[in-house]
This record gives C-alpha cells, sequence and structure tokens, in this order.
C-alpha cells in the first residue's frame, strides 16, 4: 500500500503542475467573456423557439432596452429607484458599522443588544413591508426604509463578527502601548476589521437590491420594480427583462466598486491575501 | 534601591496558581533571562510586570514607583512580533510614540533613528508581511526601545526562528544593549540563549523561582565565539541546565 502512494504520488504531482500552467496562461477575462458570449448565444439559439408569453431571448430584449430608452421610460425609473435605493443604503452603512463595531467591542452592548441583531438578520423583513406601507405610505420614505432594514443587518453583523475576530494580541500591542479606547478602536480594531465590513457592504447589496424590487412590487408600483412587474402583467416578458437584466448588471458593478473600495482603502489586505486561484 | 522590584507575586487563575510568591531585583542596566519549563509562569510574570494582567497579590515596582496597569516606562516585545499588518516599518516602531503623544516632526525622527539602531533603513517603507521573520522581531525591538522605557520587557522574542537568525539577533541585542544600557528581563527556553545573553538566570518552576545563576561574563560581550568557547560559559550552561533537571526531578517525585 505505501509503497503503491509513493510511487504514484510524483506523476499525479506533475500532471497538476501540467494543468496549473495551461489554465494559468489565459487571463481570467478571456475565459469570463467566452463564458458569457457561450451562454448568450446558447440562449439566443433556443430561446427563440420559446412562446413569446413565456420566455423571451438576448436580442429581444436589446430591442425593447432601446425603444425603453427612447420613450425615457427607463431613465425615470432608475432615477426613482436609485434615489431611494442610495439613501436607504448609505444610513445603513454609516449606521451599521459603528452599531457593529461597538456591538463586538463592549459586551454589555453585545449582551443587551445583539439579540436584537441577530434575530432582526434571520427575519424575512421582507414580511414587514405592508405594515411598512401603513407606517411610511407609498412614496420614497418606504422605499428607503425597506432598503434600509435590509442592508442595515448584514453590514451590521459582519462588522460585529469581525471585530470578535480581531486576535486578542494584537489589541494587547495597543494596551501595552497605553493606547486609549478611542485609539485603539481606531487604530487597531476598525482597520483590523475592514476585510469583515467589506463583505458585510457587500451582502449589503444584494439584500438592498432585492429590498428595492419587492417595495417597489408592493407600493406604488414605480421604478425598475414598476416596470418588472406591469410588463410581466401584460405578457411583455422582453420588456420585463430589460430592467432585470439592468438590476443584475448595476448590482455586479456595485459589487466590483466595493472590492476596489476594500483595495484603496486597505491595500495591505489584497497584498496579504492576494493570491489567485489555479 | 534596584530599578525593578517584584514584590512576592502570586496569581491565581481560578483554583490553578499560576505564580506562587515570585520576587526578583533587578538593578538598572542588568539582563535577567526567565527560563523554566512550559506553563511554569514565566509569561504571566512577564505580563503582570507589563501591566497586561493584574497580580492577585504582591507588587511591582519600576524606579521605585508601584505599577498598575500599562506604562511608558516598560517597553514590551511579543513574541510573534505582533506588528500592525497596515503600518509600514517605520509607522510600526513610531506606534508607541504616537500613544506617548509624540508629534511630526520629531515623531518620524525618533522613530527613524531606532529604525537605524536595529539596521531596517532599507526596510523603512514596507510592511509586515514584506518582511523576514528575524526583520519583523527587530521591529518590534525597535518599537518598545523608542518609546525609551526604563525597563525593556521580552517574551521568547527569538523563540520563533531560525537558529541561524536567532544567532544574528543575540549579536544585535547585546550591542543594543551597549549602546543604550537598558534593563532588559526576557523569557527563553535556549540555555545558550540565556547564558549568552543575561547577567543573571533566574530558573522558575511551577509559580516559583527556584534558583538565580549570576552569570559573569564581561561586557560588552563583543565576540560571541570566545564567550561560547569560554570555561564561565560552559560552566554556568551546565548550572543552569541542572538546575532545570533537579526541578524537573523534584517535580516528578
Ligand atoms: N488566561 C489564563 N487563564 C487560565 N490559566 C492560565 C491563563 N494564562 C495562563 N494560565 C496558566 O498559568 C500557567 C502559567 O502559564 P504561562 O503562560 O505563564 O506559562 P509559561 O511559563 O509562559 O509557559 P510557556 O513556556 O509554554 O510559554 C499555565 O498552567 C497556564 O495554563
Ligand atoms: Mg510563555
Amino acid at each position: 500500500m505505501t509503497t503503491d502512494t509513493e510511487i504514484q504520488a510524483p506523476a499525479r504531482v506533475e500532471r497538476r503542475a501540467g494543468q496549473a500552467s495551461w489554465t494559468s496562461t489565459v487571463p481570467a477575462w478571456v475565459i469570463t467573456t467566452i463564458s458569457v458570449a457561450v451562454a448568450t448565444g446558447l440562449w439566443e439559439f433556443f430561446g427563440r423557439d420559446v412562446n413569446p408569453l413565456l420566455g423571451t431571448y438576448p436580442s429581444a430584449i436589446i430591442k425593447a432596452f432601446f425603444s425603453m430608452l427612447q420613450t425615457g421610460r427607463l431613465q425615470d425609473a432608475l432615477i426613482q429607484s436609485s434615489q431611494p435605493f442610495i439613501v436607504g443604503y448609505i444610513v445603513a452603512a454609516i449606521v451599521g458599522i459603528p452599531v457593529g463595531l461597538l456591538l463586538g467591542r463592549y459586551r454589555i452592548l453585545e449582551s443587551a443588544l445583539g439579540i436584537y441583531v441577530t434575530a432582526g438578520y434571520a427575519t424575512p423583513l421582507i414580511a414587514l413591508v405592508p405594515l411598512l406601507i401603513l407606517w411610511f405610505g407609498l412614496g420614497f420614505m418606504v422605499k428607503a426604509v425597506v432598503v434600509f432594514l435590509l442592508s442595515f443587518f448584514p453590514i451590521c453583523i459582519n462588522t460585529w463578527f469581525g471585530v470578535k475576530a480581531v486576535p486578542k494580541t494584537m489589541i494587547e500591542v495597543g494596551t501595552a502601548f497605553c493606547a486609549s479606547q478611542t485609539a485603539i478602536m481606531r487604530g487597531i480594531i476598525l482597520p483590523a476589521t475592514i476585510p469583515y465590513i467589506m463583505a458585510g457592504l457587500r451582502l449589503g447589496i444584494g439584500k438592498a437590491v432585492i429590498g428595492i424590487v419587492i417595495a417597489e412590487f408592493l407600493t406604488a408600483i414605480s421604478g425598475l420594480g414598476g416596470i418588472i412587474i406591469t410588463s410581466a402583467n401584460s405578457f411583455r416578458t422582453a420588456e420585463m427583462f430589460v430592467p432585470v437584466i439592468l438590476i443584475m448588471v448595476l448590482a455586479v458593478a456595485l459589487t466590483a466598486l466595493v472590492g476596489w473600495l476594500e483595495k484603496y482603502v486597505a491595500p495591505w489586505q489584497s497584498e496579504i491575501t492576494g493570491h489567485d486561484s489555479v | 534601591m534596584a530599578h525593578l522590584e517584584v514584590q512576592n507575586i502570586t496569581k491565581s487563575f481560578g483554583t490553578h496558581h499560576a505564580l506562587d510568591g515570585v520576587s526578583f531585583n533587578v538593578e538598572k542596566g542588568d539582563v535577567v533571562a526567565l527560563i523554566g519549563p512550559s506553563g511554569c509562569g514565566k509569561t504571566t510574570a512577564l505580563r503582570i510586570i507589563m501591566g497586561l494582567e493584574t497580580a492577585t497579590s504582591g507588587q511591582v515596582k519600576v524606579a521605585g514607583r508601584p505599577v498598575s496597569g500599562c506604562g511608558h516606562d516598560r517597553g514590551m516585545v511579543f513574541q510573534h512580533a505582533e506588528l500592525l499588518p497596515w503600518r509600514n516599518t517605520l509607522s510600526n516602531i513610531g506606534y508607541g510614540l504616537e500613544m506617548k503623544g509624540m508629534k511630526e516632526p520629531e515623531l518620524s525622527r525618533t522613530a527613524m533613528h531606532y529604525l537605524e539602531l536595529v539596521g531596517l533603513t532599507l526596510a523603512k517603507d514596507r510592511r509586515p508581511h514584506q518582511l523576514s521573520g528575524g526583520m519583523k522581531q527587530r521591529v518590534g525591538i525597535a518599537r518598545a526601545l523608542a518609546i525609551d522605557p526604563e525597563v525593556l520587557l521580552m517574551d521568547e522574542p527569538f523563540g520563533a526562528l531560525d537558529s541561524q537568525t536567532r544567532e544574528g539577533l543575540h549579536g544585535e541585542l547585546l550591542s543594543i544593549h551597549a549602546k543604550t544600557q537598558k534593563t532588559i528581563i526576557f523569557v527563553t527556553h535556549d540555555l545558550d540563549e540565556a547564558v549568552m545573553l543575561a547577567d543573571r538566570v533566574a530558573v522558575m518552576h511551577a509559580g516559583k523561582i527556584s534558583q538565580i545563576i549570576p552569570i559573569e561574563l564581561e561586557r560588552p560581550r563583543l565576540d560571541m565565539r570566545a564567550i561560547r568557547t569560554s570555561a564561565e560559559y560552559s560552566k554556568k550552561r551546565t548550572l543552569i541546565w541542572e538546575a532545570l533537571h533537579d526541578a524537573g526531578v523534584s517535580a516528578a517525585a
């Protein structure tokens, strides 16, 4: 048995090394582009055979996109959706990050308030939208509140757990050099927690997108969510896909923006973990 | 009056007595090594002196003043350097100075001085992950020295390094000590390190100091090769080995 594996092992290593050199010479973006092109091509090819009420295909969506652009309907909807989105999300970050930092740092706050954050994160908050409509009406405010509620919890909880993951010895460096509580918070805990905060911000984007679309379904039928629901109700499937794909592209771009922000505010992090997957 | 006085400190973690009455004095400029089997309380003693842990009873005095909590009269060098990954070498060295309230341009000037002292001028702008283990430890030493403490405390500062790097740093620490005349207490598991660097070696066992062995090697200790082959060196090395061994045997009995 032992000799068997000993003899086989080098051959296996060699083969794996060979594979790695083949895949690592092709740039990642080329592979991604090919993959997207193939998927779009397949969708176009097979999508044309589907009943237009039940499905659609890329060229029909592009046609619908340009006609909606011409009437200005898409731009109006985008503005209607993005305003409460931006406000809700930014307030969630401004409140969620400090609250998470404090929860992680102070045992009293953690025992007193941590339970609500955990519960809020686990609750299907989207179910509260009908109630929120009663409180905040049907306009801008209710959408911003829904976005805030959905993105606050992942941002806060990630920051909180990030603080818990800061090595004790790192904090002791501050203590040993007589750093004040504020100096430890700002000079050690905050920078050490940045990767977790960024992960929270990324998760928050996904939740916020869901929040804004559902809020628009259930409230004034306005914005991008409004287009989705009116197009679906009148069986204009290609038209329905325009905002869906637009939201997807924007969400991916926002997520990339957070990644870029992380490289910018925490350049050491990508240097330490900086590695390409094989 | 000794420069550092450790007076009968005890420390209990629940029912476990990590320190059971530890007393020793260190004169100004002296180097003391704490050596002993794992779990005998070396780190605990050092952390109490640093103020990272409070003693159950007893007290510590630096230059006659009783200490409680942290203080810039003591500088700590950690076992794994514990540099802040987002700071470059220079600003890691300056960390303690910043916490002490020093402002620019004095801050950079002082940090530069200690950067040169540990021979890292070329690595000034690098972040910790771009430094070797030995370089990190030198940054850790410079950071602690920069606040100009009365006492330098080091917990197995070279324990994680390969023997060649470790010996290089022994030479460096000897020369830094010759220049700064700091009072130093360091923890080690390495007999050679203890004899080479220390003026006195305190052998600890089960929360107590069982023996204090003076090392009569002249300072400055520049020629490490000559010291290693000297009669005093091998005599004291054997003595410490026996002290550790005896303690172990009496524990087993
Ligand atoms: N925070 C703590 N809580 C409970 N027990 C502790 C704590 N810190 C240390 N101890 C115990 O106190 C004793 C002394 O620990 P200490 O770390 O001082 O040993 P040490 O001499 O430094 O050992 P080593 O050579 O392995 O570093 C050990 O038995 C350890 O288990
Ligand atoms: Mg220890």
